[in-house]
C-alpha cells in the first residue's frame, strides 16, 4: 500500500489556479524528491499534504494519506494527524522555532499535543530521546537551550526532532538545507536518510538543487508552472524525455565558454589583510575580547583572471570582500589596486555585484539613475549613449532606463546590477554570491552573460560564494578559506580533482554532485 | 540575567542623574533670581536678602545641586515657600491621591485591552473585530478631560450615582476608591483603545512567524498556538507600550484631578505655578520624572524575563 | 481607501473652518453679549452661546487656528529636529554620537509634554508658544527613534553598500537613499503626531498651560464650560466634538494614508 497518494491535486488561491492535475505519491520507506524552480508549486504541494495553506486556498482532487482522505477530513482531524502522522521541516531554521521557549518545550510539545495523558517528565524524556536521535546529545544540548543558543544546522536538527518524536510515517521537508552551509547540508541529509531507514518513514524531499536530490532520492519528479511534467526513478537524468528536464539538467551542470588568458601583471594585490572585531565585554570591567575576522591574509588576482573565493558562513569572507571594496577598515596589512592603495584614485577600477537582486537597489529610483551611480566617481553625470550601452551590454534595452526597477524579474535585475558594475569601466569586478539568489536557468544565463563580458572588456572577476559547483564553473583559480585564513590555493580544476588540505576535501565530499549526463 | 539587570541599574542611575540635573538646570536659568522671581516685583530688597539666605542661594551652583540632591535622598525636599511647611510632607499627602490614580488606571487599561486585543485578533475580519477597530479609534481620538466632563454629567449630574468631585480621604477605603472610579475610567479608555490596537497588531504579526507555522505543522490549532506561541513573543511590543502608558497615565491623571477636584500632585503643582513656588514645582516635577524612569526600568526587566535572548549566555 | 477619504474630509472640513475664520465668521468671538449668555443652540447660533455671550460655532472655527497651528508647528520641530538625529544616530551606528542620541530620547521621554510645559510655565509664564515648544520637544524622540530604526535596516540594504563603493559619504547616502525610502513612514507617523498634537494642546490650554485669553481655544472652552455643565451642557459639547472629530479625521486619514502607501510600515502609537 502507498503511503501517501495525491490523485489529480488541482489548487487555487482566490482563483488564482496555482497547482494544475498534481498526482504523486510516497511508499514506505521511500524517499520521493519534488524538484523545481522558484513558483514550481512545489512548497505549496507539500503544505496542501497537511493542509496548512493561505487563507482562501480550495484543493480539488485527492490526497490520500495512510488510506484517509486528507481532503475530508475536519480541522480537528487534520490537528489530530499533523505531527502524528506526518512531520514537516522548514526551509528558514533560524525562524522556524519559537525564540523564548526551551527547545525542550517544543520538542516535548509535539507529544503532549498529541498525547495528552502523557506526564511532563515522561514527555521530556521522549524529546530529549528524540533530541538525541538528531544528533544533539543532552550533555551538550540540554533541554534548557533556547534557539538562540545555537546555530543554524543544530535549530535544524531540533525542527527535525520536533517532526519526528512521535514516529510519523511521512516526513515532509521543504528545502530542508537550502539555507545551510555544504558541510552542515551533508550532515542533516545524512540524518534524514537515516530517520528514513529507522523508522521505515515515507520523506517527501523538495528541493529547487537537483544535485541534492538525486544524490538521495529513490524516485524524481520535476515540477514547472503547477504541474508534474516528468517522473521517473533515482537514473532519471538516463530516462528523461521531458525538454524541461533535459534543460534543468543541462543547466545545473553548465560550464560557460571563457576564451581569456590571463596576464601576468597582478592587478589587486592583497598582503596580510588582518581584520578585527571587538566583542562586547563579558563582565563589566573585564578585558574586552577581540574577534579576528580575517587573519593575515594574502593573494594576488591577475589581470583578466577569474579568482574564486569559497568557504562556509562566518568564515571571513564577508569581510574580506568588505574590506577589499573598502568598506571596513583594516588592523594590519594592505591592499593594492593596480598598485596603489584603494582610495578615491583607484576605487574607480572596482566595482561590485551583490547577492539579492531585489534588496540591491533603491526602488524609489528609474534604472537610468540606479545604473548611473558609479559616476559619482568620476565626478561627473553619466552621458545618455554610457547607459544606454551599459544596458545593452548585459541584453537590455535602452528603453528600460525609464523604468524602475520593481518592474523587473530576478534574473534581470541581477543583468541591471552588472550593468550598474560595468558602467565606468572597471577592471576588477567583485562578485559577491552574484548567482546564488537565482534558478538554475537564469543562473546559467547569468554565468554565460559574465564569461562572455568578460571576454569582451577584459575583466577580470573576483568570485565569492560558499557554492562550489558554481566557483568550478567560472573560475581559473580558487581559494579556500576557513576561520578567516586561507587554507589552500590552487587552479580551480586542480584543486576540486585533487584538494590537499582536509578542509577543502571535506568541503568537495559535501558537496552533493550531479550524476554525469 | 544578572548581568542585564546590572546594566539596567547603572542606566537607570545614569538617567536619574542627568534627569535631575535637566530639572535643576532648568530652574537656574529663570531671569533674574530665583527669590526675587518667588517674590515678585514688589518685594523689598531686605525679603528678596532673607529669602535667598533660606534658600542657600549664596553657595556655589555645584553646592545648591548637590544639597538638593543629597536633601532629596534622605527624603528631605526643602521648605515650600508658599505653603511654610517641608515639601515632603505635601508631596506625601497628595501623592497618594494621583499615584493610586494613575496605578488603578493602568490597571483598568491593561484589564480592558489585553481580552479586547486578543480577541480581535482571534477573531480577525470578523464583527467583533470591526467593532473593536471602530470603537478603539473613538476612544483614541477622545480627549479624556472632555471624557471626564461628560461622565460627570451623565453619572453625577443627571443620574447622581457618583458625586460630581472631591475627595474623602483614605480614612474610608472604599468611599475613596468610589472617587477615584471615573477618574480612573476617564483615564483608562483612551489608553486601552490604544493598548487594545497594539495587542491585535502584535498578535496578527507573530501569527505570521515562521515558528507559527511549524507550531501548526506539529498539530497545534491556531488558537492553541496562539496561547502558546504568539501570546508570549507579542508582550515585546506590548510591554513597550505599558511603559509609556503609564507616563501618560501621570501627566492624564493631574489633568483628570481639575475635572473631579481632586486634591492630588496637579492641583498643587499648577497652585505652586501660580504662586510662583519653585521648589514646589521642582520637587513635583522630579518625582514624576522618578516614577516615569522607574516604571521603564520595570519595563526592561520585564523584558528579560519575557525574552531569553536579552539575558544573555546562560 | 474609504477611512482615507473619510479622515480628508473630516481634517480638510477644521482647516478650512480655521482658514475661514481669518476672513470671516459667524459672530465677532472679540464681542461680549452678556444678556445673550449661555443660549442653547437656535437658527441663529447653531451652537448656542458661551457665558459671556459669544457665538460657541464662532469660537469654534478661530479656536481651531490655535489648536492646527500648535500641532502643525510641534510636528515640524519634532521632524525638523527628530529625522536629522535619527539618519545620524543610525549612520554612525554604535558610535558615541549614536548613544548620545538614543540616552538623550530616553531622557525625553520621561519628561511628558505636560511636564515639560509645567517646566516651561513655571519659569516663563503661560503662553500657546509654550504649548508649541513642550509638544515640539516631545516629538523630536518619536521621530528621531522612528528615522534611526528604519533607517538602521535600511544601511543594511544591499544598495546602500553599492552607494558606499561609488564613494559616496553618509550624508549623501542619508539624504539620497535613505530619506527618500523612509518619507513614507515619516508622513504616517507625522498625521499621528498632528493628532496626538491637537489632544496635548487641548489638555495644556485646559489646565491653563497653554493659549491665554482672550485667544480662543478649545481646550480654554472646556475649561471655562466645566463649571457650567450642569447648567448648560451644549457649552462643553460642542468644543469636545470639534477635538474628537478632529483627532478621529487625523488618525483616519494617518491609517487610511499607511494603507494606501505601504500597509506593512511601522508606526509608533
Amino acid at each position: 500500500m502507498t503511503l501517501l497518494s495525491i490523485e489529480n491535486l488541482s489548487l487555487s488561491i482566490r482563483g488564482t489556479p496555482i497547482l494544475r492535475d498534481v498526482s504523486l505519491s510516497v511508499g514506505h520507506g521511500e524517499i520521493l524528491g519534488v524538484i523545481g524552480e522558484s513558483g514550481s508549486g512545489k512548497s505549496l504541494t507539500a503544505f496542501s499534504v497537511l493542509q496548512l495553506l493561505p487563507s482562501g486556498a480550495s484543493c480539488e482532487g485527492r490526497i490520500n494519506l495512510l488510506g484517509e482522505d486528507v481532503l475530508a477530513k475536519s480541522e480537528s482531524a487534520l490537528c489530530a494527524m499533523r505531527g502524528r502522522d506526518v512531520g514537516m521541516v522548514f526551509q528558514e531554521p533560524m525562524t522556524a522555532l519559537n525564540p523564548v521557549q526551551t527547545i525542550g518545550a517544543q520538542v516535548a510539545e509535539t507529544i503532549l499535543i498529541h498525547e495528552p495523558d502523557t506526564s511532563k517528565v515522561d514527555a521530556m524524556k521522549r524529546a530529549a530521546h528524540a533530541l538525541t536521535r538528531c544528533e544533539l546529545p543532552q550533555d551538550k544540548f540540554p533541554l534548557s537551550r533556547y534557539p538562540h543558543e545555537m546555530s543554524g544546522g543544530q535549530r535544524q536538527r531540533v525542527v527535525i526532532a520536533m517532526a519526528i518524536a512521535l514516529q510519523p510515517k511521512l516526513l515532509i521537508a521543504d528545502e530542508p538545507t537550502t539555507a545551510l552551509d555544504v558541510t552542515t547540508q551533508a550532515e542533516i541529509l545524512d540524518l534524514l536518510a537515516r530517520l528514513v531507514r529507522e523508522d521505515d518513514m515515507g520523506l517527501m524531499l523538495i528541493s529547487h538543487d537537483l544535485a541534492v536530490v538525486t544524490d538521495m532520492a529513490h524516485r524524481i519528479a520535476i515540477m514547472k508552472n503547477g504541474a508534474v511534467v516528468e517522473e521517473g526513478g533515482a537514473d532519471l537524468h538516463r530516462t528523461m524525455s521531458h525538454p524541461y528536464t533535459k534543460a534543468l539538467f543541462k543547466a545545473s551542470s553548465h560550464q560557460p565558454d571563457r576564451n581569456v588568458t590571463p596576464q601576468d601583471t597582478p592587478l589587486l594585490q592583497v598582503q596580510s589583510a588582518t581584520r578585527d572585531y571587538t566583542l562586547p565585554r563579558k563582565s563589566l570591567f573585564g578585558q574586552a575580547d577581540k574577534f579576528r575576522a580575517v587573519d593575515n591574509v594574502s593573494f594576488q588576482i591577475k589581470r583578466g583572471e577569474s579568482l574564486g573565493l569559497v568557504g562556509e558562513s562566518g568564515c571571513g569572507k564577508s569581510t574580506l570582500t568588505r574590506a577589499i571594496l573598502g568598506l571596513e577598515p583594516l588592523q594590519g596589512g594592505t591592499i593594492l589596486l593596480d598598485g596603489q592603495p584603494v582610495g578615491p584614485e583607484v576605487r574607480r577600477k572596482m566595482q561590485v555585484v551583490f547577492q539579492d537582486p531585489y534588496g540591491s537597489f533603491n526602488p524609489r529610483h528609474k534604472v537610468a539613475r540606479l545604473v548611473s551611480e558609479p559616476f559619482h566617481l568620476l565626478g561627473r553625470k553619466a552621458t545618455e549613449a554610457e547607459i544606454d550601452e551599459a544596458l545593452i551590454s548585459v541584453g537590455l534595452t535602452p528603453a528600460d532606463k525609464t523604468k524602475y526597477i520593481h518592474e523587473f524579474s530576478g534574473g534581470q535585475r541581477q543583468r541591471i546590477a552588472i550593468a550598474r558594475a560595468l558602467i565606468i569601466k572597471p577592471e576588477l569586478i567583485v562578485l559577491d554570491e552574484a548567482v546564488s539568489a537565482l534558478d538554475v536557468s537564469i543562473r546559467a544565463q547569468i554565468l554565460d552573460l559574465l564569461a562572455d563580458l568578460s571576454d569582451r572588456f577584459g575583466l577580470t572577476y573576483l568570485f565569492i560564494s560558499h557554492d562550489l559547483s558554481v566557483v568550478r564553473a567560472i573560475t581559473d583559480r580558487c581559494l579556500v578559506m576557513q576561520s578567516g585564513k586561507i587554507v589552500e590555493e590552487g587552479d580551480t580544476e586542480h584543486l576540486f580533482t585533487a584538494p590537499s588540505h582536509p578542509y577543502t576535501q571535506t568541503l568537495i565530499a559535501a558537496a552533493p554532485t550531479l550524476p554525469d549526463l | 540575567m544578572l548581568r542585564y539587570a546590572i546594566k539596567r541599574v547603572g542606566s537607570l542611575a545614569i538617567s536619574l542623574i542627568v534627569a535631575s540635573l535637566v530639572i535643576f538646570a532648568c530652574i537656574e536659568v529663570i531671569p533674574g533670581d530665583p527669590a526675587s522671581f518667588m517674590l515678585g516685583l514688589n518685594a523689598q530688597p531686605d525679603t528678596v536678602a532673607a529669602l535667598r539666605e533660606e534658600l542657600g542661594l549664596n553657595a556655589s551652583l555645584a553646592t545648591r545641586y548637590l544639597s538638593w540632591v543629597t536633601g532629596m535622598l534622605s527624603g528631605d525636599f526643602g521648605t515650600s515657600y508658599t505653603y511654610r511647611s517641608p515639601v515632603a510632607e505635601i508631596i506625601g499627602d497628595r501623592l497618594w491621591i494621583s499615584l493610586p490614580l494613575a496605578l488603578i488606571a493602568l490597571g483598568l487599561t491593561v484589564l480592558i485591552a489585553f481580552p479586547v486585543g486578543i480577541l480581535a485578533a482571534t477573531k480577525r475580519g470578523s464583527w467583533a473585530d470591526m467593532s473593536v477597530m471602530g470603537a478603539t479609534q473613538l476612544g483614541i481620538a477622545i480627549p479624556n478631560f472632555w471624557f471626564a466632563m461628560l461622565m460627570v454629567l451623565l453619572f453625577a449630574i443627571n443620574l447622581r450615582w457618583f458625586s460630581a468631585g472631591g475627595f474623602p480621604g483614605w480614612e474610608n477605603p472604599a468611599a475613596a476608591l468610589k472617587a477615584l472610579t471615573l477618574p480612573a475610567i476617564a483615564l483608562a479608555l483612551p489608553q486601552a483603545s490604544i493598548l487594545a490596537r497594539v495587542m491585535r497588531s502584535a498578535l496578527l504579526d507573530t501569527l505570521s512567524e515562521d515558528y507559527i507555522r511549524t507550531c501548526r505543522a506539529k498539530g497545534l490549532t491556531q488558537r492553541q498556538a496562539l496561547w502558546r506561541h504568539a501570546l508570549r513573543n507579542a508582550m515585546i511590543p506590548v510591554l513597550t507600550i505599558i511603559g509609556l502608558q503609564f507616563s501618560f497615565l501621570l501627566a492624564g491623571a493631574i489633568i483628570i484631578e481639575n475635572v473631579f477636584y481632586l486634591p492630588g500632585l496637579g492641583r498643587l503643582v499648577f497652585q505652586a505655578i501660580s504662586q510662583r513656588d519653585l521648589i514646589m514645582v521642582e520637587s513635583v516635577v522630579f518625582l514624576l520624572v522618578f516614577a516615569v524612569i522607574m516604571v521603564n526600568f520595570a519595563v526592561d526587566l520585564a523584558y528579560a524575563w519575557v525574552d531569553p535572548r536579552l539575558r544573555g549566555r546562560a | 481607501m474609504r477611512s482615507l477619504i473619510f479622515g480628508l474630509a473630516l481634517t480638510v472640513m477644521f482647516a478650512l473652518g480655521a482658514l475661514v475664520s481669518f476672513v470671516w465668521t459667524p459672530y465677532d468671538v472679540t464681542v461680549l453679549e452678556i444678556a445673550n449668555k449661555l443660549k442653547p443652540p437656535t437658527a441663529d447660533h447653531w451652537f448656542g452661546t458661551d457665558h459671556f455671550g459669544r457665538d460657541i460655532f464662532s469660537m469654534i472655527m478661530v479656536g481651531a487656528r490655535t489648536s492646527i497651528a500648535v500641532a502643525i508647528v510641534a510636528v515640524v520641530i519634532g521632524m525638523g529636529l527628530g529625522v536629522p538625529l535619527g539618519l545620524a544616530a543610525a549612520a554612525r551606528k554604535g558610535s558615541l554620537l549614536d548613544e548620545v542620541i538614543m540616552r538623550g530620547n530616553d531622557l525625553i521621554f520621561a519628561f511628558p509634554s505636560l511636564l515639560i510645559a509645567i517646566l516651561i510655565t513655571a519659569i516663563f509664564g503661560p503662553s500657546a508658544v509654550n504649548a508649541i515648544i513642550a509638544i515640539g520637544i516631545f516629538n523630536i524622540p518619536v521621530f528621531a527613534r522612528l528615522t534611526r530604526g528604519a533607517a538602521l535596516s535600511l544601511w543594511t540594504r544591499d544598495y546602500v553598500l553599492a552607494a558606499r563603493v561609488a564613494g559616496k559619504g553618509a550624508t549623501r547616502i542619508s539624504v539620497e537613499h535613505i530619506l527618500p525610502n523612509v518619507a513614507n513612514l515619516l508622513i504616517v507617523q507625522g498625521t499621528i503626531q498632528f493628532s496626538l498634537g491637537i489632544l496635548a494642546e487641548a489638555a495644556l490650554s485646559y489646565v491653563g498651560l497653554g493659549a491665554q485669553p482672550p485667544t480662543p481655544s478649545w481646550g480654554r472652552m472646556l475649561a471655562d464650560a466645566q463649571t457650567l455643565i450642569a447648567l448648560a451642557p451644549h457649552v462643553a459639547l460642542f468644543p469636545g466634538f470639534a477635538i474628537l472629530f478632529t483627532v478621529l479625521g487625523l488618525n483616519l486619514a494617518g491609517d487610511g494614508l499607511r494603507d494606501a502607501l505601504d500597509p506593512k510600515l511601522r508606526v509608533m502609537r
